[in-house]
């Protein structure tokens, strides 16, 4: 798309009103997000849009390792995040990982990442899917934000076990969710598209207690 | 609630997974010879013995590979998780639990190429696990 565009500037103005248009699945929760995080304790918020990219290649393959080229790696079992910069490939399952981009790597606003991803697979053996509709990311940070899952996830979250840079797909308030650590105290969590309201209310609906003084 | 090893995944929730039933039920070589019973045993005929059973499970919330468990149906202890395709680990000693003679003559299909090789320790021929295979 970028290089039908006569300028920069034109193509610059599309990408924005691109963005302008969309409504993100939580867009609704934005203030009750707002309200109900307590700075430095737990905040959530949502990160719209961001651009996701579904692969499936064998382990060891030459499809693979080309698409390990684009995105700086594939991950080799479950837990691990590879990727280069700020992109990132979660696992999924044997074969099977999840892209993670900043949302001007889509193509709609001038990004080529899944171009560049399409053109790695060429005819082999594997896929390419854009999924960046597919869900949407939740952003827990804060001392609290460990506390606040534990109470829907049954996975051992302690540090010791789940150390930061690990992403594992699993349920969260009894719904399937991607759970990815991303520092000490933030968590990125990825919902389906649809159970955005679900899982916005009821991570919000956790955070509720830390909002009161501490019962001694 | 049962807390089930997933070869890929480690140990999670059995709420995550999903249950495939009887495991090692082998298609028909040459469906198009059945009659309509044993047609019918083929797809609806299942052991159900007390003791241990194996069966398939899919970790469907978790990278969605399907496995085969040797499970206690009495007591939910789980005493094997191996792949799909490969030939349950205790067929050295086949059916220890009281499961009815009916049962064992349903499974007929299943069996019918394992029987010869009941001797001793050592598993199942490589034979059985091309039927197996073609379950998938």
């Amino acid at each position: 798309m970028a290089e039908t565009a006569a300028s920069p500037t034109s193509a610059k103005n599309l990408a924005d009103k691109n963005l302008a248009v969309r409504v993100s699945p939580a867009k609704q929760l934005q203030d009750a997000f707002a309200a109900g995080s307590l700075a430095g304790t737990v905040e959530l918020s949502e990160l719209p849009f961001l651009t996701m990219v579904g692969l499936r290649a064998g382990a060891g393959t030459e499809t693979a390792q080309r698409l390990a080229s684009v995105t700086g790696g594939l991950p080799a079992r479950s837990g691990d995040v590879a990727g280069n910069g700020d992109t990132s490939v979660l696992w999924l399952g044997p074969g099977e990982f999840l892209v993670v981009a900043p949302t001007e790597a889509h193509e709609s606003l001038g990004g080529d990442l899944i171009r560049a991803l399409q053109d790695a697979l060429g005819d082999g053996e594997g896929q390419v899917v854009d999924l960046s509709a597919n869900r949407t990311t939740f952003e827990l940070t804060g001392p609290q934000g460990r506390a606040v899952l534990e109470k829907g996830c049954s996975l051992d979250l302690h540090p010791r076990e789940f150390k930061a840079g690990t992403a594992v797909s699993t349920e969260i308030a009894n719904i399937p969710a991607i759970l990815w650590k991303t520092g000490e105290e933030s968590f990125r969590i990825f919902p389906r598209a649809s159970f955005a309201e679900f899982l916005g209310r009821w991570l919000l609906d956790a955070m509720r207690e830390y909002a009161s003084p501490e019962v001694p | 609630m049962l807390l089930i090893s997933c070869p890929n995944c480690g140990p999670r929730d059995e709420t995550e997974f999903h249950y495939g039933g009887q495991a090692h039920v082998a298609y028909p070589e040459n469906p198009n010879e059945l009659n309509d019973t044993e047609w019918s045993r083929y797809l609806f005929y299942r052991e159900n013995p007390k003791g241990t059973f194996a069966e398939r499970w899919v970790h469907s919330t978790g990278c969605r590979q399907w496995f085969n468990m040797l499970r206690d149906t009495v007591s939910y202890d789980i005493q094997a998780i191996y792949p799909m395709g490969t030939p349950r680990p205790d067929r050295a000693a086949p059916r220890t639990a009281e499961s009815g003679t009916a049962s064992t003559a349903a499974d007929s299909t299943t069996t019918g190429t394992a029987a010869p090789d009941i001797s001793g320790t050592s598993t199942t021929p490589a034979s059985t696990t091309a039927p197996e295979g073609a379950t998938k």
